[in-house]
């Protein structure tokens, strides 16, 4: 056990004096993962109070998650509603931080911040608000109106990640391409946006999960065929503990799951490339 | 002087010919400036229907009574029925405890993370991001299974013999606790962490250079040089607590009611929109206050996105 003699910082503490700090952090990061995990062997038991580990394994609970019309209706709202949300809030959020930051006008800072504000505004007030004027408008339970809703809680995240993508464009770039007498747009599309990819694909990414997650919104104006997954999730979880929800949880870790692989691939440039 | 210079200087009129162009030119950037800053109106747009105009009406029908003329009647009512000012101080009571946890669990970790060498930290840091990607209702739901009568953490600790009857954990202000710091953490660790990543490591060198103990340069030197990160995690925590609905209507069990929870039931249960709104804009008001002063000490930006 020489190790714990070793200096461990720069001010020559040794592993030794800060073992308790190791054993702390091990066991909070545990705590932090072992919830959301323990889930998935826990929906593959056959029991109706499910257990850890499960006696029996069985899919039963899958069977019901998929043989049922109304869960199946919800996963198919929630996916669509993400998917329009990634295909709206993207381009606007992009647009929005391009021209914020190549105008560098002082306005601009001002428009930032009023852009940020649905991350600012407590969930509930977006809701109940969404769901005044989606009934003035008659939008209500409607996809539009869900997309619309999503898409403004997804701008702040698109803004901010595109606008540190631009941060570190050299904007001379563009400068050059328009002096050789490529148009603003035509700059754009194929010097600028290919540099800054990778901040929009994160982006992209983090608005469809966004729309995804989202459950106070959707509660009031998400319903009737167009009710969301988590919306029929959170009702169901008010009433009892229904296994179903356990096995639609893995299903929804594994898309998150996927979703940061791919962030990791294909939203931060390669070492050496 | 440049040939060029000296060829203007020679001939007056062409520098007269440039003085109007030049003027020209600055008028097109300007509009160019302003176009460019026209990119954003679709967003905005769409920010001002869905989230403005509403907030705003909401802030209009506060000051609205039962008889539909102006009045106060909707504010007076949280001051004074008790039924409110118990709901008031069970949110700011569960915000404080939850960011105060956060704090104390929080600064470690990250300290933790960022004495590891980089490659390894972000391996460890997954353990941060992976609850901070999944989705709330699967966190909450699984704390819900845990924390049950019958769950796991009761048979574990009563097989252990650390208590004999099952605890209750859940559907109470516990249970709410739990479930809230696990979700909350990662908002706090993420802006502490980047924060300490910034910090010189050859301060702490010239400290114990300079004869201070691990101890002493550690409280004189690195933590006064987290502050800022800390602060602004722990405003985002606190911000965050103040307006949560999912967590504690699951895990509360209908024992604890924050604000969220008595606007969400004044307008599904009794179609109070007055109530409902009164509530609403002291809750906005209370959280930009609060992100305003937090804007004072460090970029809203940082404050979020919650450091990453």
């Amino acid at each position: 056990m020489r190790w714990l003699n070793r200096p461990a910082s720069e001010t020559q503490v040794t592993h030794g004096q800060r073992l308790w700090l190791y054993i702390l952090s091990g066991v909070i990061m545990v705590w932090l993962v072992a919830p959301t995990l323990i889930v998935v062997p826990m929906s593959f038991s056959d029991s109706q109070y499910l257990e850890f580990p499960p006696e029996i394994w069985s899919t039963r609970w899958y069977d019901h998650y998929f043989g049922s019309e109304e869960w199946m209706a919800a996963t198919v709202t929630s996916l669509t509603a993400a998917l329009l949300t990634m295909c709206l809030a993207t381009p606007l959020g992009v647009l929005a931080a391009y021209g914020l930051h190549a105008s560098q006008l002082r306005a601009g800072r001002l428009i930032f911040v009023a852009l940020i504000t649905p991350m600012m505004v407590p969930l509930i007030l977006v809701a109940i608000g969404a769901f005044y004027v989606y009934v003035k408008l008659q939008i209500l339970y409607t996809m539009l109106g869900l997309v619309m809703a999503h898409t403004v809680l997804a701008l702040p995240l698109v803004l901010i990640v595109t606008a540190a993508g631009l941060k570190s464009f050299d904007m001379n770039q563009e400068m050059a391409a328009r002096s050789l007498g490529a148009s603003r747009a035509r700059a754009f599309f194929t010097v600028t946006l290919p540099q800054i990819r990778f901040s929009v694909i994160t982006a992209a990414l983090l608005a469809f999960l966004t729309s995804f997650d989202e459950v106070v919104v959707a509660m009031f104006i998400s319903g009737g065929d167009n009710a969301t997954l988590t919306r029929n999730m959170f009702n169901a979880l008010r009433d009892q503990i229904d296994p179903t929800i356990a096995s639609i949880s893995t299903i929804m870790i594994a898309i998150t799951s996927g979703l940061m692989v791919l962030a990791q691939l294909f939203g931060k440039p390669r070492e050496g490339g | 002087m440049s040939p060029a210079e000296t060829a203007l200087a020679a001939s007056p009129a062409a520098a007269a010919a440039a003085a109007p162009n030049a003027e020209g030119l600055a008028r097109d950037g300007r509009a160019e400036r302003l176009a460019l800053l026209g990119l954003a109106s679709p967003a905005l747009l769409l920010v001002l229907v869905i989230l403005v105009v509403p907030v705003a009406w909401l802030f209009y029908v506060s000051f609205i009574g039962a008889d539909g003329s102006f009045s106060l009647e909707n504010y007076e009512r949280m001051i004074n029925r008790k039924s409110y000012a118990r709901i008031f101080y069970t949110t700011f009571e569960i915000s404080f405890l939850t960011t105060g946890i956060c704090i104390l669990i929080g600064y470690p970790l990250a300290y933790f993370l960022s004495q590891l060498p980089p490659r390894v930290a972000n391996l460890c840091l997954i353990t941060v991001l992976l609850p901070f990607w999944t989705s709330l209702l699967v966190r909450t739901y699984a704390w819900l299974v845990l924390l049950q009568k019958s769950g796991l953490v009761n048979e574990w600790g009563i097989s252990a013999g650390l208590w004999e009857e099952p605890l209750k954990l859940v559907h109470n202000t516990t249970g709410t606790l739990i479930g809230m710091v696990h979700i909350m953490l990662p908002f706090l660790v993420l802006p502490v962490y980047s924060a300490m990543r910034a910090i010189d490591r050859r301060y702490l060198m010239a400290a114990a250079n300079l004869g201070a103990g691990p101890v002493r340069a550690f409280w004189t030197v690195f933590a006064p040089l987290s502050l800022p990160g800390l602060f602004a995690g722990s405003l985002i925590v606190f911000v965050l607590c103040l307006g949560f609905f999912v967590t504690p209507a699951v895990l509360g069990g209908g024992k604890v009611i924050m604000v969220s929870m008595k606007i969400a039931s004044n307008i599904e249960l009794f179609v109070n929109w007055g109530a409902a709104s009164a509530l609403g804009v002291v809750l906005l008001v209370t959280t930009l206050v609060i992100l305003w002063v937090a804007a004072r000490f460090v970029a809203l930006e940082r404050l979020a996105g919650g450091g990453h």
